[in-house]
């Protein structure tokens, strides 16, 4: 049995029809209830939702043999897995964004409002900038409006959110997408599994993993 | 002296099946002192599991350190030692940071180094011992092997820079094909120079069924004798009744700084992360200004207390 880590949300359905397509169905999925776990013997596996930053832990603690994880996460957490390949899919990019009228002033500490606390530390020291982190866990964007920060860090896709707010893009940091990680131990005890699913995954991203 | 077995939690059982096994092919006990002056430590952080130490002041004034390794304090402590080769065997308790939690831990570390003229031949032995050492914990158990002079010689022949090299390594332990690709692009790395690391960070597998497309790959770099020596390491498994759980995994990489030739780490069902980690470390040595050779491993046993033991059976041959 194949134990399986989807991110809750719009990017873990496009997912899990990767799976289903992969020979690793679960129709018990579909149906519209508030279940957060499904089992299908006849395919071996056994898929559950989960919080999409709390994917990494279920997989390095090994409660989950494989899942999917965006780009932004394995980054910021840098669990203990491995990363088997890109998806293609979930596409955004890590950038730092602030009000239209931003300019840095390098002779003040710059006072960055993120989720992303470890790629914020690690981008700002790569640059040799002076900053001061705000850790916040929602509605990033209100940050520089209210005063509590210059810039924010944060996950760009459309940037919608960003122009309603008066915010634009300075830089990007990084392109995200979503990734198929694996436990180091299930990797190998499960290999088959694991490649199967590798192999099916990689022939749908027309990607050559090998 | 009479007692009763059950007592014992799955980690004493542990430690008294591996302490039995080693000291049968001739190992000797390693007792050291529960503290270490820092400054060994501050030299060498990178060959530590984590940066953190935990220090104190002596009553004279110098920074001692609870032990967070073991095998700096042996080699270091086993520098004027006269014998060809020394065998040693240790059951510890390190104090390391827990990930989890990101606090101090006392963990229960067994393993055994194997230091002086070492040659091929101890390097087989502690393979097996290695190898053996896995099967005394449980029967579902992966020993996986790489070489460090192989991987090297992958790295050096895509042409890279330092800092990318170091990024490529990171990816060769996240068995992140796609990683090294991205990387190779970005810094203007032609595919010819890096599909044979990416194809070889994919290959995984039985040491028999792999080790022709190793050799396949390395000849295709010029590393054919750093695919030799890892054959010849891998020889001492031939007549290994569990050879099907002896497999070659170029995703096993350690610090090149210390570490130099087989590396390997061991996994148990049922436990998520490797309960085992060592390898050949003579860069390591010369660092400590000692021009031995060296190889050793670690049992870490802070997870294995969830192992089922009465299903998997720690076994000994007692």
């Amino acid at each position: 049995m194949l134990n399986v880590a989807l991110p809750k949300g719009r990017l873990g359905e496009k997912v899990y029809e990767m799976f289903e397509k992969a020979g690793f169905d679960c129709p018990s999925i579909r149906e519209n209830s508030r279940k957060l776990i499904f089992e299908n013997e006849k395919s071996s596996v056994r898929y559950f939702w989960v919080k999409p930053s709390d994917v990494p832990v279920y997989v390095e603690r090994g409660a989950a043999d494989i899942g999917v994880a965006g780009k932004d996460i394995l980054l910021e957490y840098e669990p203990d897995v491995y990363e088997l390949l890109d998806l293609d899919i979930g596409k955004c990019r890590m950038a730092v964004a602030a009000p239209e009228d931003f300019r840095d002033d390098p002779s003040k500490t710059l006072k960055v409002a993120t989720k992303f606390s470890r790629i914020a530390r690690e981008y700002y020291s790569s640059t040799g900038r002076d900053i001061d982190i705000i850790h916040l866990n929602g509605s990033i964007e209100i940050a520089p409006i209210l005063g509590l920060s210059d810039v924010i860090v944060d996950i760009v896709e459309t940037g919608v959110t960003l122009r309603e707010n008066n915010l634009k893009v300075f830089e990007t940091i990084f392109p995200i997408s979503a990734r198929l990680i694996a436990n180091k131990s299930s990797f190998k005890f499960k290999n088959d599994l694991c490649e199967k699913v590798l192999k099916e995954l990689a022939f749908q991203t027309g990607r050559d993993n090998k | 002296m009479d007692f009763d077995y059950s007592v014992l939690d799955n980690n004493e059982k542990i430690i008294f099946a591996l302490r039995s096994l080693y000291s049968k092919r001739g190992y000797k006990k390693f007792r050291m002192s529960k503290f270490e002056e820092y400054d060994l430590y501050s030299r060498n952080k990178d060959f530590l599991l984590s940066d953190s130490v935990i220090t104190f002041t002596d009553t004279n004034g110098k920074l001692l350190a609870l032990k967070p390794d073991v095998t700096l304090s042996i080699i270091k402590n086993n520098r004027y030692s006269d014998e060809k080769i020394q065998k040693l065997y240790y059951n510890e308790n390190v104090y390391r940071v827990s990930k989890g939690t990101n606090t101090f831990k006392e963990i229960m570390q067994a393993g055994l180094e194997c230091i002086g003229d070492v040659d091929d031949s101890c390097i087989g032995e502690v393979l097996l011992l290695a190898a053996e050492s896995l099967g005394r914990i449980s029967g579902d158990y992966v020993l996986d092997i790489s070489h460090l002079d192989l991987l090297s010689a992958f790295i050096d022949y895509t042409g890279c820079e330092r800092e990318t090299a170091k990024q490529l390594i990171k990816c060769i332990g996240e068995k992140n094909a796609h990683g090294i690709e991205e990387i190779c692009l970005a810094n203007e790395i032609s595919p010819d120079k890096f599909n044979p690391l990416k194809k070889l960070v994919t290959v995984y597998g039985s040491a028999l069924e792999t080790l022709p497309v190793i050799k396949e790959l390395a000849a295709c770099v010029g590393a054919q004798d750093a695919a030799e020596s890892l054959e010849k390491a891998l020889s001492v498994f031939d007549g290994y009744a569990e050879k099907d759980k002896i497999h070659i995994d170029m995703s096993v990489t350690g610090d090149m700084k210390y570490y130099n030739g087989v590396v390997f780490k061991g996994f148990i069902k049922g436990v998520p992360g490797f309960v085992l980690s060592g390898g050949q470390y003579d860069r390591l040595m010369s660092r400590l200004h000692n021009n031995s050779k060296a190889i050793g491993f670690a049992v870490y046993l802070d997870m294995l207390n969830e192992l089922n033991i009465n299903e998997n059976g720690v076994t000994d041959d007692e």
